[in-house]
This record gives C-alpha cells, structure tokens and sequence, in this order.
C-alpha cells in the first residue's frame, strides 16, 4: 500500500517544493526592492532562451550530473560522500597530468585518456576514506569532509609549486597542447549562416554525463553489483546474511562514486578552461548533494535536477549581469531551492500524503 | 496567456533598459567581492568617482564562478559596454581570448599584461611601494623585527614581500622579516579571523610593525594590531584612516585611477601596456591626517630620497616574479 | 462471516457501571478501515482479553482509548460517564493507564525518576522523588511489584523494566491498566510473574485490558475476551465458555489446523556434525562454550532454548556470517568457519540454506520487489545472469512461478516485500531457501509473527522438506513448535547443549527445566510454574500420561489423519467458505490434547502474530552484555519468595 501514486512522489513533490523555494525567493528579491517577476523572466531568458545560455546551463549541469551521480551511486550503499569535490579537484589533477604530459594525437583519444585518468585519480582519493570506513569505521562524512581540505592544500602546492609556468600570478597549470582542446558546442552545431552558442563553455563531456547516467542507471539497476549495492544499501545484516561482503561494496561503491566526481573535472578542465585552476570544481561537490537528493538517486532524477541546477546558476549569472542584486542574495536564492527539495522534503511530501490518501477514501 | 503577455513584455521591458545601456562602461570585480575594503574596493571607487563626475552610470557584476569571467565579458561586450574594466590577473587568460572576437570593444585588466589591439594592461610596480612602506617599517621598530602577511600564497603577493624585505633590509641589514601567507585558496583574501590570529603569531615574535597585503584578510590584521597597541601597514586603498594614529602608512597601489583613467577615456581608450609605477604616481605611500603624528621628518625624508632614486632608476628593486626568487626574503 | 459465536453483549451485569464502555467506535486510515463500529463493556475488577491477528485493528482501538488517535464515530464511557480522551493526558486523568509492547522508559534514568516523569510535582524533584519513594514502597507490598527504585532502567532486566511501566501507570492512580502484548518480550519466568501481579491487581479492583495474540495467555489469565478480525470485533465470549481452538477459529474466520501432520522420521546418515563450536562476541562475552550436535538426513532436531541464549549466534556461524572456532563437517566434509571462505556465499555452495530468524533485518531487503528477493543469496549464480547483466526477466518469470508454488499472496512479484504480510513474507524466504534444493535447512523462528493460516502451510513445507531426506536444523522459541516439528530435541541455554530428548520421552516439564539451566531434572525442585508456556492443566496432563509415549504418537498421528483431512481441504482451497463447524470439530482436538500431549501439547501451535520489532527487541534484551545465568537465578528466586 503505497500512500500516493509514482508519479506524484517524483514529479508533483519536487515540483511544489519548487515553487514554494520560488515563492519564497520572490518575497526575498521583493524585500530588497527589485521586480520578482522581471527577475524570473531575467533568469529565464539568459539561461533558456537563447543557445549562448543554453550553453552555459549545460555547462553547468554536466559539472552537477557527475557529482550527482557521484553521490547517488554513494547513496545507494548508504555512504554519505561529501567529497565530491575533493574528489573532483584530484580528478582535474589526473586530467591536467594525462593533457600535459602525454602527446595526444587528436582530441578524441586525449578526452578517453584523460577521462580514465581523471576517474583513476578521482577514485584513488575516494579510496582511503573509504577504506577507513571499511576497516576502521571511521566516519565517511569526517573522512570525506577532510579529504576536501586535504585535496585543496595538496593541489595548491602542486599548482602553486610544481605545474605553474615560470611568472605565472595564478596558481594555474600552463595552457593544454591544441591537440586536446575539447569541441565546445559552437564548434559542434554553429554553422556558417547561423552562429549557435557562441562562447558557451558547454562542451562535448556534456554527452559522457548523458552516458554516464545510462552507465549508473545499468550498473545500479541491470547488474549484479549494483543489486549487492542496492541491498547493502537497504540492510547491511541482511547483506551480511546474503555473503555480501560490507568491506568489499564499501569501497567498490566509493571508487566509482569518486570516479565519477573525478570525472566531473574533464568538464571544467579539458573543456572549459583548457588548464587546471585551483578553483575548478567551484562547489558542484557540494550541489551534487543537492542534485541526488532531489533526483531520488534516480540516473535520470539526477539529470532533470542537474539541469534545474544549471539554470539557477546560469540565471543566478544573469542577474548580477544586469540587476542589482547582490550576488550574495543569488546564493540565498539557490540555498532556498536545496533547501525545499532536499532538507524540507517532508514538509511538502507528508501533507501530500494526506490529500492522496483523503481523496483515495472518497473514490 | 497572461503568462505569455507579461513574459513578452517583460522581454520587451529588458530589451529597452539593454538598449539604453549602450555604451556604458563596465567593471568586473574578480571573485575576492566589490566590498573588499582593498583591491576591489579601489577599483569601485575609481569608477565611482568618474561616474559622479561625468553624471553617467557603468555595469558592474560581482563574478561567483570561474566559468563567468568569459560570461560577463561576452555578454558585457555584445551589450555594447564599452569600456570594459576588469580587475585581476585571473582574467589574462579569458581576456586573451575574448578580445579579438569584439574589435570595437575596448578592454582594461588591471594586474595583467594581455597582448592584444584593443586591450589597456595596466601593471604595477607592487614591489616599489612595498620597498618603501618597508623602509618606514623598519624605521619604526623598536625591536627590529617586523611582519608581512600575505593573502593567498602567489608569486603577486610574495612580490610585496620581498619588495617590503628588501626595503626593510636597506635600512637595517640586521632586522628581522616574519612573513606568513593566510593560506592557500582563494578564501585567504577573505579570512579576517586568519589575518588576526597570524598578527598575534608575529607579535609573540616581536615584531612590531606588520604590513598586511591580503585584501579583506587584512582589515583584521589591522584591526589586531590597532587592538594590541603595535604599528600596521596597510594596501592598495590608503587604509590609514581605519585606525587613525595605529596605522604607519598605506601601500597605495591606485588601482582607482587606473579604473577612473580607464573610464574617462571611454572608447577613446589608449591600449597597450601601462605601468603604473612610482614614477607616474600608481605606487606610492599614504600620508594624511591620520598618520602624521607616526611620520617623522627623518622618515619622511629617506623615503622620498629612495623614491626619487627609483623613478630616476638609480634604484632597482628585485622583482620577484622575474625569476621567482628573493634576495632579502626567502619563501 | 460464518463464525458459530455470536456476540454476547449480557456478560456485565447492568447493575454495576462497567469500567470501560466503548459504544459503535470506528476509525479509518484512508482506505483502510482499522476499527469498524467496536462495542465493548468491561466490567470492573475483571482481565478482559483482546485477540487478534496482526492488523486486526487490536492496537488502533487501545490508541483511540489512551487518546493518541481520535475515533472517526463511537463514544467512550468510563465508569458510566461519557468521556472524551482527546490525548494520552485525559486518559491519565480519566484513570486509564498504558504499558506499551515498546517501553516508553529513559533508558539513563533511575527508577525513581522514570516514575514521576511527567507526573511531578514542582520545579524541585526531591519532594516528589521522595513521595514516589514512599508510593513504590506500598505498591511493591501489595502487587509484587519489586524494583529498586535507584537502579538505573537500562541496567534492568526486561521484565523489570515492565514493572517500571507498571508502577508508572499505578504512580499515576490508574484503575484501568492496558497491556499491548506484554509477553512478547518476556522470558517465561517473567511472563509467569507478569500475571501474578495481574492476579494481585484485579483483587485489588483494578481492571485489566490484555492484548494479545497467544491463546494461552488469553485461556489462562482472563476472566472475559474478544476477538478482532480485520477491524471488527467477532465475538465477546466468557474465557470458561470456550475453548483455544474456537478462539483461533473466531481470529481467522475458518477452522485451523492447529497442529502438525507427519509421519515418523527414517533418519540416515549425519550430513550436518558440529564440533566443540565456540564463539566470543564483539564485547569478548563467550556465546557459544563448545556446542556439538549433529543432524542426520530426513530429521529434524529442535533446538529449544529462551531467546538469547546463543541459538541466534549457532545460526549466524553456520549460515556463514559470523567466525568461530570448532569444526562444522557437512557431508563429511569440514568447512571454514573463519576467513575469507567463511561467508553466506560459501555456505550455500556447500548446500546450506538458511531461513533467518528475523526476515525484516536478514532474510528479505523490504523495499526490495519480491522478484529481487527471491534471488537474495543466490544472485550470483551464474544461471540468472546474461552476459555482464543479471537476467531479470528470467528472475522475475522464476519468481511468479515460486510465489505460485508457495501460494504467497499477492502473487504479485513486483509488489516490494514489506507491502507484504508477515506470513507471505516468510514464504518468500521459505520459497527461495527451500527450491533451491539444499542438503541442509537452517530455520529460525519459522512462524514469529506469521499469521495462523500461514503457520500450518510453513510447517507443511519444513516437514516435506524432511521427508525428502535432507537435515533440518529448527532454532524456536516456541516450545510448542520445537515439539511438533522436531524429531530430536536438543535444549540450548548460556550458550551450551544442555542435553538432547526425544519428543516421545520427555515433556515440557523437563524442557523448562533444562532451558533455566537445571540439569538435574529428576530432583529439581521446580516452582509452581516456571515457564509461562505451561498450564497448570497441561502439566499435570503431562504427568497423568506415563504409559508409554512411543504408542501414543502414531496412534494420536492416526487419529488425526483420520479426522482432520476435511479440514486440510479446507486449508487448501481458502476462497471456499468454511462449513458450520460441527460439535464433533470442537471436540476432537480436546481429545487429542488430552491423550497425547507429545505430539502437540495443546494442539496450539503458538500464534505469534507480534511485530518483528517487538523481537529484534527481544533478542538483545534478553541477552545482556553479562550472560544470563543473573536473570535466570533470580526468578524462581523470587518465584520461591512469593509463592
């Protein structure tokens, strides 16, 4: 006896949590004296109705698809891992090694090459936290917190100390060789009559998310290791029950969920800025979070909420282009949105229980 | 329907505020925030001042993330602003490559050197002024020790050190130069608390004078050592009024004239390379009320003895980032 | 309904107010319809029962009662005065007090300040802590209710922490008490003692609502009863006017089989030798001090034991999950009982299926579809999978047809487990363990709460199972489980063998006595009765049966397979309605139970229909971090002292 209908739960729920986060938002940008509805209508043109915000909503929403999806295959083994970012940092090391030091001939071989370093590199970070909690017990949302100051100071130093060209202010690699600049989507749908997503940094690692999430969606659903997820996930006595090794699933499902974070980093690495910045990951770590909670864990949960997320900060970019309102009142607006369709879900999921169940006594 | 109506006309509302804002400047401030009480800040008040002067109004935006440096520059310059003002070195990159895509659209950065037609790089010679604030330091300590505390550890920031060190050392050879960086992320331009912890590290090391080139960090150092009765120095912005009578000077680095020039100019915008040095008055010290009672005449002298010896060129002053090291200091 | 008792509503005297009255209360939950038009009276001074099955709407009638759920209709009357209970306050006011199957005790807290939790006087504890002193002294004295009162609530046994509860409701001047399944928990001393104080309180003139699903509780304790059946009350009956089956009858709407059909076993060769097994937990508290026992083809040996007393942790070593040390041979063959080949995955390699002692948190994954689950342990078999993907049509196709062989309904595979009753649910489990034809069958607690009609088709499954020549190990707390299925009985207690019996010669008696611990059965000076399981009745049917056991069995066997196949068709086809049941229905099974108590001691199996949580509960409860012996000495002790 399910209390409402699949389709109320994964559509209707996040859908009034929405509009109450907006609602909400509405009374906050009123309170400082701008038009909520200009405002909307702002968001909305910069970010959907034309192919340059296009290209930056998808910019954006294939960083938050990887951590997404990072953080549901996490979830699925009940492990919290909040080191998406550290994870992504270490990833954008792997990318910025594999484009810097070996030859590549075409950028297609480089992207498979970084992408297999990036997730090697995202993984081996998500492996000693996990260990730890395997073995030691130690705490993964400790470990993994920690583990994104650790991966902060370590590429600062190799930043700062061992990949900055000679002179250079920012803590920065050198540019990538040619050979591996990523096609961005100007170069992949603009024709000569018609320009299309003119200096967007979308790319094509938009296209390796979309797979990635078919990759979760079969790994979690379709396979056998993602049953034994699945069900150390649900009850780890009854994985225990079944010869499931915990230890084993603990540090499997972290090694991919930090591949995938790792993977994020091609993105805004070998896409967007063609070498590696100290601040790539830029918190999508942290909104994968977000994107998972409210994507149910879902492959495609997660790829409707990455994108809802890559409008908000496409949007968010747009206000402070063109109206006064302060950047730090763009991140209250974002917070609102987490904050209603992850922490507050049950506020607007249980009264919605009620009214399902109030009608189904009628009928 | 109403949906439609209103979304249309709001369209159309946004398309005239665009249309009117043709040819207005822009100004983008780097991740550090506008209210920075430094860097950013003096950028601002540059292109405050030009806009109550001229009665006009500039763009601003306050980036949040990496990708929308290109972002603001593009749609900044397909909007027709022009000039375009950005503050920091982390848009020489970005900037190299947008420039050439708008040839009509003038581009200032401040703190890098991009070579392109219709770009003003505007540098400045960080490691002169530091090398003077660092001769009144050490003119000032009684224990002759003295402090440096940078923001985020990158070779800008280590070139005030060892501009400060070396103007420390040429006054007294045997003074001690206590540098820490706040860290190393981009969060150590904002980290106040930081900044006041490392004052009361070097204070317990004796030194009695601190300069503090670390953007909103050093509103607190300035604070802690107003608050535990020892000199400071402050940056970019002349800071001296903050703690009237506590703080020794300011480096003044004048990014605002450099964001005023730029603007005033407008599309007549002369590009290429700009130094902003002691010798054309970007670089200098700050005296005014509030720290003429710490000046001594002496003090004074032998500064403004040292400058005219840099502007002249009789004096170098080792520049850290053309070789990555420091004879005075070491990292 | 077909149901041969109708309500009798003249059983209280309309010259005394009754204690509680309820009048046409109804209560629905969306859909569901949890209590449909309830009436009641309870006289004062009386036990009055109420029995159901799970979901029988038992516990939403006792919370409309205690205020935590607001009636849709109906009117409460206490002591003949209309009274509404808008929450659990006004029920503390209007008298009405409430020890729930899951205390509602600060586990860090004393006794004392447990009590008056709620209930204090001032902002200051000590005059009430002193008051409640002097007020637990007095209740002590009369009901036999003894706690130190400073010691700390969790480092009390279970059945002492009940008493808190107790105490918690008198402390609050109740004079009607309600008890959600009070046994549940309770090891049989303390069930035992649990209703002498219940005794000592309705002398007193309290009133007594008891809610549970054991017939025997109901049988031996209460004065009046009711039965509920999905949300209706079916009948209100006096306790002496009926009988355990009647009851079990009014509870499922049909008649129940309510013992075990099977022939003698033919053992052969032992497939399952357990040698000197040991095991030390996490704490270092040895749970297993050299267990040897050994299961033979076509048998199955009972292990009969209370909760806690290292049954649990025999399972986990042999179904792979837990180390030990000793030698476990199957088939001849030693097994690893440590180590990397020392996991669930191994054991069934090596044709050990296991049906857990608790589904909820071992043999099923509840959100799991059941298709999901009927592969559970056995998903890496290479047989379900095509290429790098698991086959889910093939398993789900798998599954429909096993749902279909074990008659689990829904027969819906892709409904998930926990929308499933407790009885499906295990025939789930029992589906998946049993088709996948293993050598040997580890089960534990096979019916904990399975709903009856559920209980005679698991053992039906269990018995064939034995049938075709494999060994099955039964672990149960239910003493009147172990005798029935089992063909050898081995008593467990701290951890040791404390000997093995035959069904055939021994009885409950020596069972209790061995499962306190006492060897010495011979001499054992026994308190009047131990073990809550045991009527008084039924020992002495026990004692009154010494001719020979051996002849009895097949002939009672015979006689129940004369006189019951009409009723397994019944069982069978469960859509037909049941006929009227004949005189002769109701008195046969009274028969069997009079001449041959070995084979189905009161030919009750016990009707667990409690929550599974009330035993994940149980089991850590009863077992202390310190061993058992403390718990169990102090009972007959105190047994001894009152009696």
């Amino acid at each position: 006896m399910d209390k409402m209908p699949g389709w109320a739960d994964a559509v209707l729920v996040p859908l009034i949590s929405l509009i109450l986060a907006a609602i909400l938002s509405a009374l906050v940008i009123i309170g400082i004296g701008e038009d909520p509805i200009a405002a909307f209508n702002l968001m909305v043109d910069g970010a959907l109705m034309r192919s340059s915000g296009w290209g930056y909503t998808l910019y954006y929403a294939t960083n938050f698809i990887f951590t997404g999806l990072a953080v549901a295959v996490a979830f699925h083994a009940r492990l919290f891992n909040i080191g998406g970012e550290g994870q992504a940092m270490i990833g954008g090391l792997g990318v910025a090694l594999a484009c810097l030091y070996i030859p590549w001939p075409n950028w297609y071989v480089a992207l498979l090459g970084a992408t297999v370093s990036a997730a090697i590199f995202g993984a081996l970070w998500a492996l000693i936290p996990a260990y730890l909690q395997a073995k030691r017990g130690s705490h993964i949302v400790i470990t993994t917190i920690m583990f994104n100051f650790i991966a902060a100071a370590l590429l600062n130093y190799v930043l700062v100390n061992l990949l900055r060209p000679q002179g250079a202010m920012d803590p920065a690699t050198a540019k990538f060789p040619e050979a591996t600049h990523l096609p961005t989507f100007q170069d992949m749908f603009s024709t000569a009559t018609a320009p299309m997503f003119r200096g967007a940094p979308a790319n094509v690692t938009f296209f390796l998310a979309l797979l990635a999430c078919v990759f979760v969606w079969v790994l979690i659903w379709r396979t056998r290791l993602g049953y034994e997820i699945r069900a150390f996930g649900h009850s780890e006595s009854a994985a225990k029950y079944a010869g499931i090794s915990p230890v084993k699933i603990t540090i499997v499902a972290m090694l991919i969920s930090g591949a995938l974070a790792g993977m994020m980093a091609l993105n805004t690495t070998m896409g967007e800025a063609e070498r590696l910045v100290m601040n790539a990951t830029e918190g999508a770590g942290f909104i994968g979070i977000a994107v998972a909670l409210m994507g149910r864990s879902h492959p495609l949960g997660v790829l409707l909420a990455a994108l809802l997320f890559g409008f908000l900060y496409q949007g968010g970019a747009e206000l402070a282009l063109w109206t006064n309102i302060p950047r730090e009142l763009i991140v209250v607006i974002q917070a609102l949105v987490i904050l209603f369709t992850g922490a507050l879900d049950n506020m607007v999921r249980m009264p919605l229980e009620k009214l399902f169940l109030a009608r189904r006594r009628k009928a | 329907m109403t949906l439609m109506t209103k979304l249309s006309s709001a369209v159309a509302a946004l398309a005239l505020t665009a249309g009117a804002a043709v040819a207005e400047p822009a100004l983008i401030f780097d991740l550090g925030g506008k209210f920075d009480k430094s860097f950013n800040e003096a950028a601002f008040n540059g292109a405050k001042r030009w806009s109550e002067e001229a009665g006009e109004s500039f763009r601003e935006i306050e980036l949040q993330s990496e990708a929308q440096r290109e972002q603001a520059l593009r749609r900044f310059a397909e909007n027709g602003n022009n000039p375009i003002v950005m503050t920091g070195f982390a848009f020489g990159n970005v900037l190299s490559e947008v420039a050439p895509d708008y040839p009509d659209t003038k581009f200032a950065i401040i703190d890098m050197v991009v070579d392109a037609p219709n770009v003003r790089s505007v540098v400045f010679n960080e490691h002169e002024g530091s090398y003077l604030v660092g001769m009144m330091a050490a003119m000032a300590s009684e224990s002759g020790t003295v402090g440096f505390i940078g923001g985020m550890d990158i070779p800008l920031i280590r070139k005030f050190a060892c501009g400060y060190a070396q103007g420390v050392k040429a006054v007294n050879p045997d003074a001690t130069v206590v540098a820490n960086m706040t860290g190393t992320t981009p969060a150590a331009w904002n980290d106040p608390v930081k900044g006041s912890e490392l004052t009361k590290a070097q204070i317990s090391q004796g030194a009695d004078v601190v300069y503090a080139a670390a953007g909103g960090t050093g509103v607190g150092v300035l604070q802690t050592a107003a608050d535990e009765g020892i000199l400071s120095i402050g940056v970019d912005s002349n800071q001296n009024y903050l703690h009237p009578g506590k703080v020794l000077t300011s480096m003044m680095k004048r990014v605002d004239n450099a964001v005023y020039d730029a603007m005033k100019a407008g599309t007549d915008l002369e590009t290429g390379i700009n130094v902003m040095g002691i010798a054309n008055g970007g670089i200098g010290y700050a005296l005014d009320e509030y720290n003429a009672s710490l000046v001594s005449a002496e003090m004074q002298a032998a500064v403004d003895e040292a400058s005219a010896k840099i502007a002249s060129g009789e004096l170098t002053v080792h520049d850290y980032m053309s070789d990555d090291s420091c004879p005075a200091l070491s990292f | 309904m077909t149901t041969a008792v109708a309500p009798e509503t003249d059983i209280v005297p309309t010259t005394v107010a009754p204690a509680i009255e309820l009048k046409g209360i109804s209560k629905a939950f969306g859909p569901v319809q949890a209590n449909k038009n309830i009436s009641i009276s309870v006289k004062p001074g009386t036990i009055h029962g109420i029995i159901g099955e799970n979901g029988a709407g038992k516990s939403t009638l006792m919370s409309i009662l205690y205020g935590f759920y607001k009636a849709d209709r109906g009117e409460i009357f206490i002591h003949g005065k209309k009274t509404d209970i808008p929450d659990s306050q006004a029920a503390i006011r209007a008298g009405i007090g409430m020890v729930f199957q899951h205390f509602k005790l600060v586990p860090n807290f004393t006794v004392l300040e447990n009590v008056i939790l709620g209930a204090e006087d001032g902002p200051l504890l000590r005059s009430s802590l002193n008051k409640a002193r002097g007020v637990l002294k007095q209740l002590a004295a009369e009901y036999e209710l003894h706690v130190d009162p400073d010691a700390i609530v969790e480092n009390l046994s279970v059945g002492h922490q009940q008493r808190v509860e107790i105490l918690k409701a008198l402390y609050r001047q109740a004079d009607i008490l309600i008890l959600d399944e009070p046994t549940g928990v309770l090891t049989p001393a303390e069930a035992d003692h649990l209703f002498r104080i219940l005794d000592n309180l309705r002398s007193e003139g309290k009133t007594i609502i008891l809610i549970t699903h054991k017939l025997r509780e109901i049988m031996k304790s209460t004065d009046t009863v009711s039965v509920m059946r999905r949300g209706e009350m079916t009948a209100t009956v006096k306790t002496s006017e009926t009988s355990p089956e009647r009851l079990a009858e009014m509870m499922v709407g049909r008649k129940v089989l309510l013992h075990v059909e099977k022939q003698p076993a033919s053992p052969k060769d032992p497939v399952l030798e357990i040698e000197n097994l040991r095991l030390v937990d996490d704490k270092g508290v040895e749970r297993l001090k050299g267990i040897s026992l050994n299961v033979r083809a076509g048998e199955i040996l009972g292990i009969a034991g209370v909760a806690g007393n290292g049954q649990s942790e025999l399972l986990e070593v042999l179904g792979g999950y837990a180390d030990a040390t000793g030698t476990v041979r199957v088939n001849g063959q030693s097994i690893d009982l440590t180590g990397k080949h020392s996991d669930g995955q191994s054991r069934r390699a090596r044709g050990i299926a296991h049906v857990p002692e608790d589904r909820h948190r071992e043999g099923l994954i509840m959100p799991f579809t059941a298709w999901e689950n009927t592969i559970f342990g056995y998903h890496r078999d290479p047989k379900i999978q095509s290429g790098p993907l698991m086959n889910n049509a093939a398993i789900k196709a798998e599954a429909a047809a096993k749902m279909e062989r074990f008659d689990v309904r829904p027969p819906n595979p892709k409904l998930a487990a926990r929308n499933f009753s407790g009885g499906n649910q295990q025939k789930i489990v029992l589906a998946r363990e049993i088709e996948r034809n293993p050598d040997i069958l580890l089960v534990g607690q096979p019916t904990r709460g399975v709903d009856i009609g559920a209980i005679e088709f698991i053992h039906q499954q269990i018995v064939r199972l034995r049938d075709e020549g494999k060994a099955i190990l039964l672990v149960s707390v239910e003493l009147d489980e172990i005798f029935s299925l089992s063909d050898r009985i081995a008593v467990m207690f701290d951890g040791q063998i404390m000997g093995e019996r035959l069904p055939s010669e021994t009885n409950e008696k020596e069972l209790g006595l061995l499962m306190a611990g006492i060897t010495d059965t011979a001499n054992a000076a026994m308190p009047a009765s131990p073990m809550a399981m045991t009527e008084t009745e039924l020992q002495e049917a026990a004692e009154a049966e010494p001719t020979s056991d051996a002849e009895a069995v097949p002939s009672a066997t015979e006689a129940e397979t004369a006189a019951e196949s009409p009723d397994q068709e019944q069982a069978a086809a469960e859509e037909v309605p049941p006929p009227e049941p004949s005189p002769a229905g109701e008195d046969e099974p009274v028969e069997e139970f009079s001449t041959a108590p070995v084979s189905a001691p009161d030919g009750i199996p016990s009707i667990d229909t409690g929550s599974i949580a009330s035993l994940s509960a149980s089991i850590p409860m009863s077992a202390p971090s310190a061993p058992p012996p403390p718990t169990k000495t102090e009972d007959p002790e105190e047994g001894d002292k009152n009696g």
